[in-house]
């Protein structure tokens, strides 16, 4: 690895990913990942034993993070991205479908296993405001997870706790110890939960839209606090996001999802340059760029947003694809790679016939 | 002469204890009839409360100062009485996260009907067409009219809500981050219809959001604020490619852009306490290129450019150009 | 996708933010609600002289001192009942019991309320339901003959009085707390601390119930005025304990000796004005607690109609 490392976020960073691939040293593995939500039934049904419904949320998803890699799961509301990261933490317990933590098998662990596996994987929630108890200050905060586990004494927790502050950028971490969370501002309280996340020492950090509600000036130092922690600690990292524009610029890969399933994954790059399939394209299109002489003309999808208690048959995009092909409304296609040369060959895939 | 015009615009927030809260702090702003001008600045700026005030808005612990224009008139000259007349039928505005405001157990069509009765612009059977007219108008079937607000996706209600904006056929429309809470397909679709309004209609559109992006892409023109001044004003070309003001280019090199490969910046520390007086320039704590006058001086609104100000001291140093967004240094 | 929140707070200049404490809520609270401070005075009299009962009451509660029904003089503030007993001294000591009873019979409201909303609210689902259900019954069932029944067949000591009412009264608590709970038992935080490993109690104990415990307070400070109008009641009925002093047997007392036909008020009426008093203290207390924890109370409404107009003076920054 080199010496010299960039500071901000920044798509040189991503190059210094150690010489080995990042495939070899896989953290997280998830294959064919179901997971439905039941829909409530009432006292009435329960008793008549009707059959219980499901909202299929996430239908067949297989996705990898690598050690020191930053994958971005990128949809839109109701895509099922969420559900797929609450369900790799094993907050919630997949219908069907394989999971597997640094190797091991943790698709159906019992609670008490779970405990132990919290401690390897942290989630960042998106409101860094409802995300830290109102009562606590930062200290009880940090120091929380720390008791939880049962890890050292007062005193080495509160040096995990001042190490933890500093790494996440709140330097001298005296000044933000006992300070309540509503002295903070947004980006503060984002870094002090990212430091709560980072006091166990984990090796997967799951961000769900960890800068979506923090000031466009704060955004990218969270998000390059990110990259710092996935190059220094060699952390993985799974980001849900919205944002194609923080998902192109902050991490490795992008892995687009909709209605349930990923519909295009491949080096962040490469997926935004050449997108494969045709909501990505959409999607890439709808953004508006922030060069007022760039005019982009939206590719605006027919139809609403799908609901996913109403899946279509054949390609679940079909009925507002644009490329729209004779055979889509009957063939639900896998994701296959991308035809493409160069070094990212094999790596881009893309669930489309046309591909 | 410009459609509406706001002149040396002040808003104090009574806190209590004698505190007070200088929210807005001597906005001008013009408007010309079929322009779409952007608001820009990020939460706690001030802009919100300016357009709330000039819509005459503001809650009991508010004091206002400065005029509001409107062809030529001033609306807020006796508050409440002179600026009801106006409200609604001239101005009118969409509040951010309307769409989830919706009054849940009434139909849209009543709703869109309410203000039209309200202001007595249309009642009975002709109201009712003119709600259907105006579904029309922001792509909602007219039978959307005797459905509930629950049976809309988001980006539906939002256009409901525009439509009820419209009801009385006002000629500048106010819009408070219309698409901030919805997904990027539905975003690009309310932006297309906002355009649309405007050139059909000859609305004048004042677009206030933090997403520059879609500033960047619908509007004309800018005004870029912060904690409560406006630091930079001109055509949205000027200020992303000769930006006169460090905080807007920062705020553009914040922004990341999709294809772009520079590296996304950063501002380090928080907007200044708006209850407190504050000497120099309300930037300067965070700015890259601060220099002498800056924490003691008030640096004023001056001209840069054709229809361009900006609020900083660089601006009076002969020979200083800008570096433009994307080339700027860390801050 | 939602607001963006502000970004405010410790600046580039290191400026502290205000920092809030539970002494300043309750600074706040007197300072702000005169009511409160009312009705705290008022409950506090009432603790007190509960409390010194036995070294303020003039003369002894069961001796004869003057003459039956006796009216309020210098040497008997309150008068004499039927039996020459001085209505002072009764009337300390009725505070004291019927302040004992209320309080005890709180107590146990509290604690089963309390569990069953806290259970309920934080577990859901079947457990929510069946407790729900439980407390359907117990709502439903109409207090005083409830009360009458059940002091008939086990007898009115104390003890069975406080039980009593307490088995009446913690219905209430139970879904004002669990509406809490539920509410409190979603937010972010607590599913964070739950996703970090916590267990349920430290998830309740650490995290819930301080959130639940100022509401817990204020419907408390609520229930303890109930219960002391149940035991009021049950005392006036004939069914409370007949060895102990309360304000409910001192009206009894009166009622029976047929003390307004003599004209003897002050038998009557200091002690009904007691139970008035205290109800309205607590009421105004409790209320007041509740208010100040609303939060949709606090919000700054878009209200048209409000704003005033200053004249500009000077221009531009140096702007009046």
């Amino acid at each position: 690895m080199s010496l010299e490392r960039p500071i901000a976020g920044s798509r040189a960073a991503a190059a210094d990913l150690p010489a080995d691939r990042p495939a070899d040293r896989p953290l997280l593995e998830a294959h064919d990942l179901v997971v439905d939500y039941p829909i409530r039934r009432g006292l009435v049904g329960a008793m008549r034993r009707e059959p219980q419904q499901h909202v299929r949320a996430v239908d067949g998803v297989s996705l990898t993070v690598a050690k020191g890699e930053m994958l971005a799961l990128v949809g839109e509301s109701g895509c099922g991205k969420t559900t797929t990261a609450r369900a790799v933490l094993r907050m919630l317990e997949p219908a069907a479908g394989t999971l597997r933590f640094g190797g091991e098998d943790i698709t159906h662990l019992p609670a008490k296993a779970l405990r132990q596996l919290r401690r390897r994987m942290q989630l960042i929630y998106q409101d860094p405001y409802e995300s830290l108890d109102p009562r606590f200050r930062v200290h009880a905060t940090m120091e929380e997870p720390l008791a939880i586990h049962g890890v050292g004494d007062r005193a080495e927790r509160r040096q995990r706790t001042r190490d933890a502050l500093e790494r996440a950028g709140l330097a001298p971490p005296d000044l933000y110890l006992d300070r309540y969370p509503h002295e903070l501002s947004g980006g503060q309280r984002q870094r002090v939960a990212i430091a709560a996340g980072l006091v166990l020492e984990p090796e997967l950090l799951v961000a769900d839209e960890p800068a979506s509600m923090l000031d466009v000036s704060v955004r990218a130092g969270v998000l390059a606090l990110l990259t710092r922690l996935r190059q220094e600690a060699d952390l993985g990292i799974l980001m849900i996001t919205h944002d194609f524009s923080t998902a192109a610029h902050f991490a490795d890969r992008i892995a687009v999802m909709y209605l349930g399933r990923i519909v295009e994954e491949g080096p962040a790059r490469t997926v935004v340059n050449a997108p494969a399939h045709p909501y990505t394209r959409a999607l890439l299109s709808a953004v508006p760029p922030r060069n007022p002489r760039e005019r982009r003309i939206p590719e605006i999808l027919k139809g609403e947003p799908p609901d996913p208690t109403a899946i279509p048959r054949g390609c679940r995009f079909h009925p507002r694809c644009p490329l729209v092909q004779e055979q889509c409304p009957t063939i639900d296609p896998a994701l296959r790679p991308v035809p493409s040369s160069g070094p990212d060959a094999g790596r881009h895939r893309a669930a489309c016939v046309l591909v | 002469m410009s459609l509406l015009e706001v002149r040396d615009l002040h808003v104090w927030f009574e806190l209590g204890h004698g505190r007070e809260l200088h929210a807005v702090q001597g906005v001008d702003l013009t408007l010309d009839q079929g322009e779409r001008v952007g608001l820009v600045g990020e939460s706690g700026c001030g802009k919100t409360t300016t357009i709330l005030a000039v819509m005459g808005l503001l809650p009991p612990n508010a004091s206002v100062a400065g005029e509001v224009l409107f062809d030529g008139e001033n609306i807020l000259r006796r508050g409440e009485e002179t600026v009801a007349a106006y409200r609604w039928k001239d101005l009118a505005m969409v509040f951010q996260g309307a769409m989830n405001a919706l009054n849940p157990v009434k139909t849209v069509g009543w709703q869109l009907r309410e203000p039209m009765q309200l202001h007595g612009v249309a009642s009975g059977a002709r109201a009712d067409a003119r709600a259907r007219e105006l579904l029309g108008l922001v792509g909602l079937p007219a039978s959307a009219a005797d459905r509930y607000p629950h049976e809309f996706s988001g980006g539906m209600r939002q256009r409901a809500t525009i439509a009820m904006a419209l009801a009385c056929d006002p000629k500048v429309l106010l819009a408070d981050e219309p698409t901030t809470a919805l997904d990027v397909m539905v975003q690009a679709q309310i932006l297309q219809l906002l355009v649309e309004l405007t050139e059909r209609l000859g609305l004048t559109l004042l677009l206030v959001t933090h997403d520059l992006p879609v500033v960047a892409q619908l509007c004309q023109r800018a005004a870029v604020m912060y904690a409560g001044t406006l630091a930079e004003a001109g055509p949205i070309d000027q200020l992303y490619h000769q930006p006169r003001h460090p905080y807007t280019r920062l705020l553009f090199a914040a922004t990341p852009d999709i294809y772009g490969e520079d590296d996304v910046q950063w501002i380090r520390g928080a907007p200044p306490r708006l209850d407190r007086p504050i000497p120099g320039c309300p930037f300067q704590p965070r700015c890259d290129r601060a220099f002498a006058p800056c924490p003691t001086e008030r640096p004023p609104l001056r001209v840069v450019g054709p229809a361009h100000r900006a609020a900083c001291h660089l601006n009076d140093l002969d020979s200083e150009v800008q570096p433009s967004a994307g080339a700027g240094s860390r801050a | 996708m939602s607001a963006v929140l502000p970004e405010t707070g410790l600046g580039a200049e290191g400026e502290v933010g205000p920092r809030p404490s539970r002494v300043g809520f309750m600074r706040r609270l007197f300072r702000e609600r005169p009511s409160a401070l009312v009705g705290g005075a008022l409950l506090l009299l009432f603790l007190l002289v509960a409390l010194l009962s036995k070294w303020i009451e003039p003369y002894p509660i069961d001796a004869q001192v003057g003459p039956v029904f006796g009216p309020p003089s210098a040497s008997h503030w309150f008068g004499l009942d039927d039996s020459g007993y001085d209505m002072t001294s009764l009337l300390i000591e009725g505070t004291k019991v019927s302040l004992i009873v209320g309080l005890a019979a709180t107590l146990v409201s509290m604690v089963i309320g309390g569990g069953v909303g806290i259970a309920a609210g934080y577990f859901g689902g079947g457990v929510d339901t069946a407790l729900m259900r439980v407390t359907d019954y117990f709502l439903v069932i109409p207090d005083i003959p409830l009360m009458i029944v059940l002091a008939a067949l086990f007898g009115s000591s104390l003890f069975n009085i406080v039980l009593v009412i307490g088995i009446i009264l913690w219905t209430g608590t139970a879904r004002v707390i669990r509406a809490q709970v539920k509410s409190v038992r979603q937010r972010v935080y607590v599913d964070r601390a739950a996703s970090l490993g916590a267990g349920h109690l430290r998830l309740i104990v650490r995290h819930i119930l301080p959130q639940v415990a100022p509401l817990l307070i204020a419907n408390t400070v609520l229930t303890v005025a109930v219960a002391i109008f149940d035991e009021t009641a049950l005392s006036f009925l004939g069914l409370g304990d007949p060895t102990k002093v309360t304000w409910g047997s001192i009206i009894e007392h009166a009622f029976d000796r047929s003390a307004i036909s003599v004209g003897a008020w002050w038998t009557l009426v200091p002690a009904g004005l007691c139970v008035s008093v205290l109800t309205i203290a607590c009421y105004l207390l409790g209320q007041a607690i509740e208010d100040a924890l609303n939060p949709r109370l606090k919000v700054a409404h878009l209200s048209a109609r409000g704003f005033r107009l200053r004249p500009l003076v000077g221009a531009g920054r140096r702007a009046l």
